[in-house]
């Protein structure tokens, strides 16, 4: 008797945790896909306009100089595949909560930090033409210049 | 009970006690996975809605709700449609002040013939020279800080300028929605409504206007696209073209979109006067949009607003040329409206919507300014400021230099003088008024044209400073 009461109540317990937890997978999966969550992992630059934040930097870029040698991730992602997940899932993270929550202002800045993975990307392709300029250097402390300062609008003008 | 069984029992009690501990933490941690998980599925619902939400918005930019015709002027009716544009065009009551503009709320007691219980600053008060700059003319009455478009029609009802003069028909023009007005008045014609009411006595034409400017004024109510339904900018901008050798301009059909988002403003925002006894509002650009040319325009009409009640100059009145003015920077250059500061593009989920809260784009220099200019917000309108001091500045030189000339004619009129010097003094006077009220009358204190400002002001002293020297037996 006591035995089977046990039985019973761990097979209730089962399936209040099993509904609930699936139901948990299955919302955030649904959600996931809806959203095509799946086109953040790759390199594709129309992931960037999911959420039409990015409308006018989309247009912008693909009438850009730099449209046909970068996409978004060339210029705004680090090139090492760590580097690159980290940013993806650090930006992804903040980008959905200012979205979803509306707290941001309209033109939108880019972080410090994002503006040091850009101006590493421009001296990366642009290694040689750096190098005649500021001569060779290790790093982002003995930078002399900003290319971004100048070149502002090559990726995209807003 | 026998010894054994006590310590069975004793046995009983502590492994009760030992069982319990282990189930009740399972419990706690069991339902600690339930609630966690009934938290995650929430937030992934919430989430899932909002990306609805967003995805639903990007697909139905409105809903008609009420159908618009040519003659619906009531905005009310127009934001069924169109809300987000409704609700910020109803902020336009909004009274914030900047550095060097903008109006505060000044509490007064209602009276019988004016019922307002909050006015802007009185600019007479500020600048008591205005007074004598102005002496003779209704604006040394009551001159006070522009509010938002929400308060044009009453603003001018109420205004004490009303008191001392008969004002026509066509300052309604400016100060209400006029469109359907126009057309009851022409029947369908609203070139014809226009000359009927400039003739109108005011407050007889103020019967026929209930709203501010509204929606049907700017836009069509089919298409939403802009459109001028002032004839006076209509006839205004075909002499200005016709004067670059462009005939017969028709800016409804000529303009392009980008032109018709600082035309549609063009509408009022400008200097202008009263042609003949008709009382015919014209735009004086025949000549060009420049100070100087406006002015050559009035002597050559030998247009005069009023004589100075001091010197007996021929003076005229400048009233807010901001059109003419950022015809001269360079932001009218780079090809940018008035739309782009003054209602530039704001987002409400997945919209992109003009913000309709027309008001000093330094109210909002994120959406304003950093559009195009990528320096922090401080350093936008420290820029903007220093422009705006230093046209202050000069302006009250200006300004000086005028109440001297002005003090100088009234003495040598005072002593009996009326030969070639005085009126050479008053038409000095004539020219320094206006060129220091083009600018003082100008609604962005220089910052349209930073430059064209201050040429203006430096050429309005060097006129006063002549006059006075004509009075001297000089020039």
């Amino acid at each position: 008797m006591f035995e089977r009461n046990v039985m019973n109540l761990r097979l209730a317990q089962g399936l209040v945790l099993g509904v609930t937890l699936g139901l948990a997978v299955g919302v955030g999966a649904y959600t996931f896909v809806y959203a095509r969550g799946y086109s953040y992992m790759t390199d594709n630059a129309e992931a960037c306009v999911n959420c039409h934040i990015m409308q006018e930097q989309y247009s912008g870029w693909l009438k850009s100089s730099h449209r046909a040698v970068a996409v978004c991730n060339d210029c705004h992602t680090p090139p090492d595949l760590i580097g690159k997940y980290t940013t993806k899932a650090q930006n992804g993270f903040w980008h959905s909560y200012y979205f979803t929550t509306g707290w941001f202002d309209d033109n939108i800045q880019i972080t410090p930090r994002g503006r040091e993975v850009t101006e590493k990307a421009c001296r990366n392709c642009h290694q040689e033409i750096v190098e005649a300029i500021e001569g060779p250097h290790a790093g982002a402390s003995e930078w002399q210049t900003s290319c971004l300062r100048c070149h502002n609008s090559v990726g995209h003008l807003h | 009970m026998t010894e054994e069984n006590k310590s069975e029992n004793a046995g009983n009690d502590l492994n009760a006690k030992t069982a319990t501990t282990p189930r009740k933490r399972s419990w706690l941690r069991f339902w600690g996975v339930v609630a966690l998980a009934v938290v995650a599925t929430v937030l992934g619902l919430a989430l899932l809605v909002n990306i609805f939400q967003r995805k639903q918005e990007e697909r139905n930019p409105f809903f008609r709700v009420v159908e618009l015709t040519d003659d619906t002027v009531d905005p009310a009716i127009w934001g069924k449609n169109f809300p987000l544009q409704y609700d910020d065009y109803l902020k336009t009551t909004d009274q914030v002040r900047t550095r060097y503009g903008g109006s505060e709320a000044e509490p007064r007691t209602p009276t019988q013939a004016d019922p307002r219980s909050i006015v802007a600053q009185s600019r007479l008060e500020e600048d008591p020279r205005l007074k004598l700059m102005w002496a003779g003319y209704a604006f040394a009455k009551d001159f006070r800080e522009e509010r938002g478009h929400a308060y044009m029609l009453e603003d001018q009802m109420f205004t004490e300028r009303q008191q001392v003069t008969q004002q026509p028909g066509t300052c309604i023009n400016c100060h209400a929605s006029v469109y359907v007005a126009y057309k009851q008045l022409g029947g369908g014609d609203i070139v014809k409504g226009f000359e009927q009411l400039n003739r109108t006595p005011y407050f007889e034409a103020r019967k026929f206007v209930t709203h501010p400017v509204a929606c049907i004024d700017c836009h069509d109510s089919q298409t939403m696209q802009l459109r001028v339904t002032r004839p006076a900018f209509m006839e205004g901008i075909r002499a200005f073209k016709a004067s670059q050798g462009i005939q017969n301009y028709d800016v409804n059909k000529q303009a392009t979109r980008q032109e018709m988002r600082a035309f549609v403003c063009g509408q009022c925002h400008d200097e202008y006067h009263f042609s003949g006894p008709e009382k015919r509002l014209v735009y004086p650009w025949a000549k060009g949009l420049q100070v100087e040319n406006i002015l050559a325009f009035y002597d050559e009409q030998k247009f005069k607003d009023w004589e100075h009640a001091e010197t007996g100059a021929p003076v005229l009145k400048a009233q807010h040329p901001e059109f003419e003015m950022w015809n001269q920077g360079i932001h009218a250059r780079s090809g940018v409206a008035c739309a782009d500061c003054h209602m530039p593009y704001k987002r409400e989920g997945a919209l992109k919507v003009s913000d309709h809260h027309v008001r000093s784009p330094l109210l909002n220099i994120n959406r304003a300014c950093q559009t195009c200019h990528r320096w922090s917000e401080d350093e936008l309108k420290s820029r903007v400021e220093t422009i705006q001091r230093r046209t202050y500045d000069l302006r009250n030189l200006a300004m000086d230099a005028l109440i001297d000339l002005i003090n100088d004619i009234k003495a040598a009129k005072g002593a009996g003088r009326t030969d070639t010097g005085v009126r050479t003094a008053q038409d000095f006077q004539r020219r320094a008024q206006f060129y220091l009220d083009f600018i003082e009358s100008e609604n962005s204190n220089g910052f349209h044209a930073p430059q064209e400002a201050a040429r203006i002001l430096g050429e309005s002293i060097n006129f006063s400073r002549k006059g006075q020297v004509a009075l001297r037996g000089g020039v």
